[in-house]
């Protein structure tokens, strides 16, 4: 399959300049530069502990980094709560193990945040909603709550909760981790449509042939720095550092 | 030789039904009383300490005197069954304390009133009628004190006045909630401190309206527990959460003062703080200020079960996966909006059987107040004891008090299995 590529635009989206982290004493994202465009779809790889995770955690702030900057959409990451909500309104997040809110119907989930943060009227926050339900073939489960679903339908809604919100970027935290093997696939495709349609996406996966069909640029980190990163084509059959070389040949080698 | 390991089926095994000493009566005794010989025996066993146990209180209680005239004339009668004429004799007493006989109409209908304003907090269906649970604190202060109606309606027009001037402030003229809240404080005050005295005089002159005073020294019995009981649940209820929340801070000073304050009241027993009430704080207040006894009574009462609220609560908030809050950030909630509607709706529902729990223990340890001489159902029962008349009497009498509080209890109990059937979603 041919990937579009005409999306990707000169505007930057997210700008990460000299970032560094620590929990406690231990240093976990070493000299981060990153500057993803807008309409980019990035794959980020790399062994557990890397610090894959805590980088796009960054991004939205679930995480405090300590030194440098990170401007997402023009606005810079500070103590500033106002902008970090503003950020977060703006940046959806899906995560490993979903985090659908257990008390809500698949709707309720999906329609509180546009309420309550967009202000959205709930007739329109509903319709917006069953919108992004189809668009992630579950609109039959929206009066369901998230304990009588599979999986994968989870992973789908908790999707749908963030396109809800209109985001301009999207995160992905290892979604497919916590899946079973047959559901990873309604996961996957859900996303992969949505990289067709020019979201701005990083993902932190492990699923390589996502990564080479639908990324634009694949990252691959180890010990808090990014130590590789190419155009998928290049980063698998050429890979330049040894590092790299090793994982490849882990993940790939059975 | 080789086992053969290929296998395909062949024919599709239809479901049955399962044998027939699995399910019925038969199926559930075999299970469940007789499932072993350890099992029968302990079955056996129970079943001949309840008959034994029933088979003395039954004629006891059933073949009771009801109209004696004292405990004397009972044991003359039959000295082997109850003597429930003390009851027959005090059951006012024990309900109103010493409540004026000829208004005895108002505990009576504050506590009908209490049921009705219950039922739009306990059923969600009947919330349209949630004004009425707003304004009967204020009904039922009223009608068991008495007085002027206005000094009581005047907190709910100053409070009224309050909110409209806050949301008004917000709809038209100011954006920060912080600087709007200020003003409406300051402009409810002022009310309190200049307006609503003249204003409730006022009142009193065009629109009289009014209940004969009585003291609080006059409330007791039953009234007295629910008194107490009621306001502490409720009160108790929203400090709890507070606390937890606080306990839980990011900011040192608010989470210290939250430790401190669950710390030290958890650490002294009730009746302390209660002493506290009724004797310590006259030292501390200025001479001549009427702290009203039962008002004391209740805030101590409330703090009290507010610190262990809190620990349970707490409990709750814990168990909730941290992915709650991530997620609840990642889009976009604020730190209130997100505690509001997607930590606390779980926490609660978490603690639920803990919430109850504390609710049904303070309710019981209302009790306790007998000890600073107020006349609660159980002072109630050392006093009537006194009285020459049933001088002797125990059972009958702490069997009655015990079966009204078991009452109100299994009620609390019940409900909070039904709420937890109800807010269950994962099947």
């Amino acid at each position: 399959m041919e990937k579009t590529k005409i999306n990707i635009t000169d505007e930057v989206a997210i700008h990460i300049s000299d970032m560094n982290k620590w929990f406690g004493n231990f240093h976990v994202l070493r000299d981060i530069n990153l500057e993803v465009r807008r309409g980019e779809r990035i794959v980020v790889c790399g062994p557990s502990g890397s610090g894959k995770s805590t980088l796009i955690r960054c991004i939205n702030r679930l995480e405090e980094h300590q030194k440098g900057s990170i401007i997402v959409d023009g606005t810079e990451l500070t103590t500033d709560l106002k902008n970090i909500d503003k950020i977060r309104s703006e940046v959806g997040m899906v995560f490993q193990h979903f985090n659908l809110f257990p008390h809500l119907t698949t709707l309720e989930n999906c329609t509180l945040a546009p309420m309550w943060v967009r202000e959205t009227p709930e007739k329109e926050a509903t319709e917006i909603a069953m919108e992004m339900l189809e668009k992630v073939k579950i609109p039959e489960q929206a009066h369901k709550y998230p304990g009588q679903l599979s999986g994968g339908q989870q992973q789908r809604v908790a999707i749908a909760r963030s396109l809800c919100m209109k985001p301009r970027i999207m995160l992905f935290d290892e979604v497919t981790s916590a899946l079973d093997p047959e559901m990873i696939k309604e996961v996957l495709d859900t996303m992969i449509q949505l990289a067709e349609e020019g979201m701005t996406m990083i993902c932190v996966t492990h699923e390589m042939g996502f990564a080479r069909q639908v990324a634009d640029r694949v990252i691959f980190m180890d010990d808090g720095q990014i130590v590789e990163q190419n155009e998928p084509e290049e980063f698998f059959k050429n890979p330049k550092s040894d590092r790299t070389k090793l994982f490849l040949s882990q993940i790939l080698g059975h | 030789m080789m086992t053969k390991i290929a296998f395909v089926r062949k024919k599709e095994i239809p479901p049955s039904a399962p044998p027939i000493t699995e399910v019925g009566l038969i199926g559930w005794l075999r299970q469940n009383l007789f499932s072993s010989w350890l099992n029968s025996i302990l079955t056996v066993l129970s079943v001949y300490f309840i008959v034994i146990i029933l088979w003395d209180f039954i004629p006891w209680a059933y073949g009771g005197h009801w109209n004696t005239k004292s405990l004397r004339e009972c044991l003359d009668l039959d000295p082997d069954v109850a003597c429930f004429s003390v009851l027959t004799a005090r059951w006012k007493q024990l309900l109103f304390g010493l409540y004026p006989a000829e208004e005895y109409w108002r505990p009576t209908l504050t506590f009908i009133f209490l049921l009705l304003a219950i039922v739009p907090i306990l059923f969600p269906k009947f919330f349209r009628f949630f004004w009425f649970s707003i304004i009967y604190p204020g009904l039922a202060v009223w009608l068991l004190w008495g007085g002027s109606f206005w000094s009581i309606s005047i907190v709910y027009i100053g409070l009224t006045l309050g909110a409209l001037f806050f949301l008004t402030l917000i709809r038209r003229y100011l954006k920060n909630y912080m600087i709007a809240a200020i003003l409406a404080f300051l402009f409810t005050a002022v009310f309190f401190l200049f307006i609503s005295n003249p204003l409730v005089g006022l009142l009193n002159v065009i629109l009289p309206i009014s209940l004969p005073f009585v003291e609080s020294l006059k409330m007791g019995g039953f009234t007295l527990s629910l008194i107490v009981g009621v306001t502490g649940i409720v009160a108790s209820f929203p400090i709890g959460i507070l606390l937890a929340l606080g306990r839980q801070s990011n900011l040192p000073v608010i989470k210290m003062i939250c430790v401190g304050f669950i710390e030290f009241i958890r650490g002294v027993p009730l009746i302390t703080l209660l002493f506290v009430a009724s004797v310590l704080l006259n030292y501390f207040l200025p001479p001549g200020t009427n702290f009203d006894i039962v008002l004391r009574v209740v805030i101590m009462v409330t703090l009290f079960s507010a610190a262990y609220m809190a620990e349970v609560i707490r409990g709750g908030l814990a168990g909730l996966p941290l992915g709650q809050h991530e997620a609840s950030a990642s889009l976009g909630l604020t730190y209130w909006q997100s505690q509001r509607l997607i930590i606390m709706p779980q926490a609660l529902k978490i603690s639920i059987p803990g919430i109850v729990n504390t609710f049904i223990g303070l309710f019981k340890d209302t009790t306790l107040v007998s000890i600073i001489s107020l006349r609660d159902p159980v002072g109630l029962a050392s006093t009537i004891r006194a009285d020459q008349k049933w001088n002797g009497i125990y059972w009958e009498l702490y069997v009655a008090i015990g079966l009204m509080f078991f009452i109100f209890c299994w009620g609390m109990s019940q409900y909070s299995q039904y709420l937890e059937r109800k807010l269950k979603t994962d099947k």
